[in-house]
């Protein structure tokens, strides 16, 4: 009766187990079959590094180079602004803090992770837009660093967590090893719990960078979704995932410009699953340290 | 000469009054073990010596511990200096995940002020041949140290340890993790280096402490019972649970 039971859960748990992966390969299919016919009207060359995206002119111009680049801009960004302060705030917390502050700290950024991107988008626009016009002087402050300053509050919670529990789990004896030998607590953390740690830290840049890539509602409302080449960070620009959300809604179904912006989710694809990869493969390489 | 003096040394963790009121003298270039059963405060006064109890939360010391005529206990010491002059080996080698070559010189290079590359190849050649591994790891120094075998790495934390230039080793049950053959290497190391350094390491190994030691010293729940001559406790120790202890009654 007992080995009923446990043969009847172990088929329900693989039924769902293989359930998922099928859904997930269709999406996938299904992606991959809508997105590969744009190239019946425009040679993949021409739709990676074409200059323009004019997807209703006649004939429409189906180049996504400004839309990767303004990804590009605001995600670097992002980075340049997260990654300093994300690994700064998870050796604070994890070496420095006094046990209070920490907690506070913690449920902190676990308070931020859980903030809606509308929200944070919408706080964004009434707060950091204006503030970023005035400051630089500026015909709009919907620009490239408005959408990088916001994603790097996305950002941050992933790195910060992630990174802080690299630091967490190395092996206590390190740092008593070089405490040990005359280090002080700044020169442990450098030269010795850094190094030890950093398989972790990077997987933890990745992941934070790999949210940033994804997200769409909050750089749809702060980056002011100018399909051009940036020439700087003060324009606006437009990403790869405002552009889908965008303009999904009035593409007409089995158009060309219909097809491009599958075209263009699988781009976003294999930018997202490259970069959760790589940061797999550092996790796993901590592990099997 | 006498090295290390404890004075009335009293240690609490928290509540806990884990020593209680130990008076020694440890030996200039000696080598004075430390036993007694388990939990009875040896690795604590072992970490008194460099201060290793400030990580730890709530603990409290009383009395006086004078290495080279200063009160070590003293607020105002100097950690830093007092770490460099009193080195310790750990029971798990504990190499950091870097070259063997780095993991030699990390002391001079947190120590030194401008480091010239040629120093630190003498360093780093001089300590491992200190530790007998020279020979054998010459042409391997850019590898990973976490490669190493056990007894390699516990050699290698000993070298680590030597290039800052102590006067003191503790070494906190030093080969617990090593086989007998790599356990007997080692202590015929520590009886080469005692020429030049003050050696206290804590064993559970009585055998070991009769053969390596010069002095010993027995401990019983936060007390130390007994200290003295090797040969004068292991033979006519003074007080009955020594004797208990060396008889294997106690666990
Ligand atoms: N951080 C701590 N907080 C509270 N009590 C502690 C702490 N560290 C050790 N103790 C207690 O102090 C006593 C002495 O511990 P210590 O580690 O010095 O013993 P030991 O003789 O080295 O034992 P072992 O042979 O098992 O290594 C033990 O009763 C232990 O439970
Ligand atoms: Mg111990």
């Amino acid at each position: 009766m007992r080995k009923i039971k446990e043969t009847i859960i172990e088929k329900l748990i693989l039924a769902s187990g293989l359930a998922s992966i099928f859904f997930v390969v269709l999406i996938f299919l299904f992606l991959i079959k809508e997105g590969l016919a744009v190239f019946q009207s425009v040679t993949p060359g021409a739709f990676l590094f074409g200059k323009s995206w004019y997807p209703i002119s006649e004939p429409a111009q189906l180049g996504i180079l400004p839309l990767i680049l303004g990804s590009l801009l605001v995600t670097l960004g992002a980075a340049v602004i997260s990654i300093p302060i994300g690994v700064g705030a998870a050796i604070y917390i994890a070496e420095i803090a006094p046990a209070r502050i920490k907690d506070i700290l913690k449920s902190g950024i676990e308070l931020l992770a859980a903030i809606p991107s509308v929200v944070l988008g919408f706080i964004g626009m009434v707060t950091l837009v204006p503030l970023v016009k005035s400051l630089f002087h500026l015909p709009t402050g919907l620009t490239a660093l408005s959408g990088s300053i916001m994603l790097a509050f996305m950002a941050m919670p992933t790195i910060v967590s992630i990174a802080e529990d690299a630091l967490y789990s190395i092996p206590k004896n390190y740092k008593e090893g070089a405490l040990a030998l005359g280090a002080t607590h700044w020169q442990a953390i450098w030269r010795v719990m850094l190094p030890a740690a950093s398989s972790g830290i990077l997987a933890a840049i990745m992941l934070g960078i790999g949210r940033v890539i994804g997200e769409t509602m909050a750089v749809m409302m702060i980056t002011g979704n100018a399909a051009v080449i940036p020439q700087s960070i003060l324009v606006p620009v437009r990403t790869l995932t405002a552009t889908i959300a965008a303009e999904m809604g009035e593409a007409v179904v089995g158009s060309e410009h219909y097809f491009a912006l599958f075209a263009v989710g699988i781009v976003l694809f294999v930018i997202s699953f490259g970069i959760n990869v790589t940061a797999d493969l550092f996790l796993h390489e901590k592990q099997s340290k | 000469m006498t090295k290390i003096i404890t004075n009335g040394l009293n240690l609490f963790y928290g509540k806990f009054h884990a020593l209680k009121n130990v008076n020694s003298g440890f030996g200039e270039n000696r080598i004075t073990a430390i036993i007694g059963p388990s939990g009875c405060g040896k690795s604590t006064l072992l970490r008194v010596f460099n201060r290793m109890n400030d990580l730890i939360d709530g603990v409290r010391t009383e009395g006086e511990v004078v290495i080279g005529e200063k009160n070590i206990l003293a607020p105002a010491t100097d950690l830093v200096a007092l770490r460099k002059k009193v080195g310790m080996v750990f029971q798990r080698p504990n190499p950091f995940p870097l070259s063997i070559y780095e993991n030699i010189v990390f002391g001079e290079r947190i120590h030194g002020d401008k480091v010239k590359d040629d120093k630190l190849d003498e360093i780093a050649e001089k300590s491992l041949r200190d530790v007998l591994l020279w020979d054998e790891l010459k042409d391997r120094l850019n590898e990973p140290a976490l490669r190493l075998s056990l007894e390699q790495k516990q050699r290698l934390c000993i070298a680590r340890v030597i290039a800052v230039k102590p006067d003191v080793l503790l070494m906190d049950e030093p080969c617990s993790t090593l086989d007998p053959n790599a356990t007997q290497r080692v202590e015929e190391l520590m009886r080469e280096l005692k020429n030049k350094y003050t050696i206290i390491i804590v064993t559970h190994n009585m055998q070991q402490a009769a053969r390596v030691s010069d002095d010993t010293g027995f401990m019983l729940l936060g007390e130390l019972i007994e200290f003295g001559n090797t040969e004068t406790v292991f033979t006519a120790p003074s007080d009955k649970r020594t004797e208990d202890y060396i008889t294997g009654r106690y666990g």
